[in-house]
């Protein structure tokens, strides 16, 4: 199946379920909130090795956020709720209430919540002040430049993780115009993040290694240097170059939206095939079909 | 299908009238709820003799005449709203746990006495001890929301442990005297003695006051949870100016007699 000159191979991204939580972030200027967005979403690419998977959803602007100051909307995702609700208190401990100027909220509707501001309000030493407003808590916790102010609890919900985008081309520059081109339609979905390096990596893997030690491994069916190496390589002859874009988002909709306009936005850049990574449908709950997607 | 209540007769004293209420008057006809017991002086009376009640096609309750002297209006509710379409009298919404009352005029003493949770709003002026403890109580208002868009006189918040009052002009003296917890936020000024005895707790100013010699300036900042505070308060119609929102406030803490762990905010002039 080809979209515009792009071959879409007939194939699906395996996805999984996962937990999730959005933390809406605000701060006296928009530099602040990223800055502490930022670090929260740092080192957290891939379960497998960060606990938890987390990125920027969007900027939002002053009129959206709860006090009414330029904010960040961050979503972290982790394969449990317990899991969700650890990686916050431990990324908005170190890295939110850390920031100059901050406030953290609360910023999804959903039954099951976790403790977050009722576990950090211990850093106030016992000079925190919990607050009551509109049926919900919030904590002050006393810092150096005022306060931190954080929502007692998060609301957690099922999730989708580890849809995929396969970016095959004929070299490094043309798959990584294409490539960001995807990412950058990709961002406009709301509900998704793509938690790699601006959206983008290259270490895709496959499961298992012939370590012991190791979970996950390099996917050699997609590297272009082995392609004469492995019985079951995928690279076409004329690839030399093959990125991946994971997609995280908060209900499988907003993974295949994400993906179908990566799909677009990467063959409109030119890339030479389209494909998605998969452990033969054993393992994710989840197949997002890419024929589906381009319909 | 709710019920209006029209005051026909005007009480010669006091009518205490509890009955006033979602939960005792909800899917109840007119006739029966006429039939229903208010105590009018050392008189029992009924319902029906004060006013006339019709069915309206509002789910809310609505009462309509000047209530100044009648006293419990929506006394211990739980669920419902109340449109008072005029002045209310004494004790409106005690001890009540939720829904909402709306009075489009004013109200007399002891607003929301030992409020639990609901929403109260007054148009006009409050009279003294909004929200407070009844005298000998522990604990006054612990939760909900009063919103009074006028002013209001003296205690206002007296032993209050939890929950919002929102005053939109002045208000008198000991505001907040013995506060266990929770916030008082006056748009207008304090009157003396605000915070006597406080534990802990919020008292926020816009137009200043004089911190008791017991309470101990701290600094000058934005508090952060302030801007909800305000945000939530225009919302629901106090005229909060932008200068408050994103002004700065002197902290005094205090009152140093007591936990020294309550605050006093005034908006700094």
């Amino acid at each position: 199946m080809k979209l515009q000159q792009t071959e879409i191979v007939d194939t699906f991204a395996e996805a999984f379920g996962m937990w999730a939580a959005r933390v809406v972030i605000t701060a006296d200027s928009a530099k602040w909130a990223l800055a502490a967005a930022r670090a929260m979403t740092g080192f957290a690419t891939s379960v497998i090795g960060c606990k938890c998977e987390a990125g920027i959803e969007r900027e939002l602007p002053a009129e959206e956020t709860p006090d009414r100051r330029p904010g960040i909307s961050v979503l972290l995702f982790a394969m449990d709720a317990e899991g969700v609700g650890k990686r916050l208190v431990e990324r908005i401990g170190q890295c939110v209430m850390t920031c100059p100027t901050t406030s953290c909220f609360n910023g999804l509707e959903a039954e099951k919540r976790v403790s977050v501001g009722g576990k950090l309000r211990f850093f106030g030493d016992g000079h925190q002040i919990a607050k009551r407003l509109d049926g919900q808590r919030y904590w002050r916790v006393p810092v150096m430049d005022g306060e931190f102010l954080v929502a007692d609890r998060f609301a957690v919900q099922p999730a989708v993780g580890g849809g995929n985008l396969l970016i095959l081309g004929r070299d490094r520059p043309s798959v990584l115009a294409a490539t960001e081109a995807a990412a950058a339609a990709m961002r406009q979905v709301p509900g998704v993040i793509l938690p790699f390096p601006d959206g983008v990596v290259r270490s895709g893997s496959k499961v298992g290694s012939r370590y012991k030690t190791l979970i996950a491994s390099t996917n050699d069916a997609y590297c272009p240097s082995l392609r004469g190496a492995v019985a079951e390589s995928l690279v076409p002859e004329d690839v030399a170059c093959v990125l991946e874009i994971v997609i995280d988002g908060l209900d499988l909709t907003a993974v295949e939206s994400a993906m179908r306009a990566g799909l677009e936005a990467a063959a409109g850049a030119g890339a030479a095939q389209l494909s998605a990574g998969n452990y033969g449908g054993n393992l994710g709950q989840f197949h997002i079909k890419l024929k589906d997607l381009v319909a | 299908m709710g019920l209006k209540l029209t005051l026909r007769n005007q009480p010669q004293v006091p009518l205490e009238a509890e009955v006033i209420s979602p939960d005792r008057l909800d899917g109840m006809k007119p006739a029966k709820a006429g039939a229903l017991t208010v105590q009018h002086g050392n008189q029992e009376a009924a319902l029906g003799d004060f006013f006339r009640i019709e069915a309206h096609d509002g789910d809310e309750l609505r009462v309509a005449g000047d209530l100044s002297r009648v006293k419990l209006v929506g006394a211990a509710m739980s669920r419902g709203r109340i449109v008072i379409e005029g002045d209310v009298g004494m004790h409106l919404g005690a001890v009540m746990a939720g829904g909402e009352i709306l009075v489009e005029g004013k109200a007399g003493d002891w607003v929301g006495p030992e409020m639990r949770g609901g929403r109260i709003t007054i148009k006009g002026d409050a009279g003294h001890a909004v929200g407070s403890a009844y005298r000998g109580s522990q604990i006054g208002m612990r939760g909900g929301e009063i919103i009074v868009q006028g002013r209001a006189g003296n205690e206002v918040g007296n032993t209050m442990r939890g929950g919002l009052i929102a005053i939109g002009g002045d208000c008198g003296d000991f505001a907040g005297v013995n506060m266990l917890a929770g916030t008082i936020v006056v748009l207008g000024a304090l009157g003396i003695r605000s915070g006597a005895g406080m534990k802990r707790g919020s008292i926020v100013a816009m137009g200043g006051a004089e911190p008791l010699p017991t309470f101990t300036h701290a600094c000058r900042y934005q508090p952060s949870y302030l801007r909800l505070y305000l945000l939530h308060l225009r919302r629901l119609g106090l005229a909060v100016e932008d200068g408050q929102l994103d002004g700065l406030y002197d902290r005094w803490s205090g009152d140093s007699i007591e936990l020294n762990r309550g605050e006093l905010l005034l908006l700094q002039s």
